[in-house]
């Protein structure tokens, strides 16, 4: 069985549709007859990097493959990069804005969240030129 | 107890209801959507005051029964349309978030 792959594009700062490619992913692992446990990994861990994207980034790509022992998800974005990977890791630090926590969020547990629902995550980020995260769910 | 029986017996404005016969598994309270994300539990009923769309979206990524919109949370309409298309009630409550918790925890517990 060849694996299967889905492609996405999140707006930038468009706050109305950030959720729609978590929320398709999770439809689609469910119909599949992926375990609860790890739809709901994924759906957390995509709707934190969605929201990333869409406050930090200016949008971006997000490819996710389904294979029959790992859903791999691949955020690519083109904004200003993370330029300190450790204080971004820790729970509470934050540098959105007071509008973006006025909706709920902002408060530096995006990407905690994020490394503590996928079994396995990797950063790569350029100052200037953009983020990639990608986070694997063993299934 | 299910969403139905919920707007009968507590009396609160039903913003948008969809089938209405989702149980209401426990009651749960948060504004903090990261927070949400990992705590909210399927069959929920989640009362908050956060009134943005953001809401419906982690309501149904995290599989809640219902947002119950307290304090009389101002609604949006863009939030309305998204929790029609993705099948999520709202009910709307004026009275604060622990008084609307406290009236569906005894409601679904026979307390």
């Amino acid at each position: 069985m060849s694996n299967l792959v889905l492609k996405y594009t999140v707006d930038a700062e468009d706050f109305t549709r950030a959720g729609e490619a978590s929320s398709d992913v999770k439809g689609k692992l469910k119909r599949m007859g992926v375990p609860p446990d790890a739809v709901r990994k994924v759906a957390i861990a995509m709707y934190e990097g969605e929201i990333n994207m869409v406050i930090h980034a200016d949008g971006g790509e997000i490819t996710v493959e389904i294979t029959p022992s790992q859903i791999i998800m691949i955020l690519a974005d083109k904004g200003p990069g993370i330029k300190d990977i450790d204080k971004a890791m820790q729970a509470g630090w934050s540098t959105a804005s007071e509008n973006v926590r006025a909706l709920g969020f902002g408060a530096g547990m995006g990407l905690p969240n994020m490394k503590k629902y996928s079994d396995e995550m990797k950063i790569d980020t350029v100052i200037g030129v953009g983020t990639t995260v990608t986070m694997k769910v063993n299934i | 107890m299910n969403v139905n029986e919920l707007i009968e017996k507590a009396g609160f404005k039903p913003l948008n209801v969809a089938s209405g016969d989702r149980e209401i598994s426990g009651v749960y309270n948060c504004d903090l959507m990261s927070v949400v994300m990992s705590k909210g539990f399927p069959g929920a009923a989640w009362v908050t005051i956060m009134a943005n769309i953001n809401a419906v979206a982690v309501a149904a990524l995290t599989d809640m029964a219902v947002i119950v919109l307290a304090e009389g949370a101002a609604l949006d309409e863009v939030m309305i349309e998204k929790a029609k298309a993705q099948d999520i009630h709202v009910l709307q409550s004026d009275k604060p978030i622990f008084e609307t918790s406290l009236e569906i925890y005894k409601l679904i517990n026979n307390a």
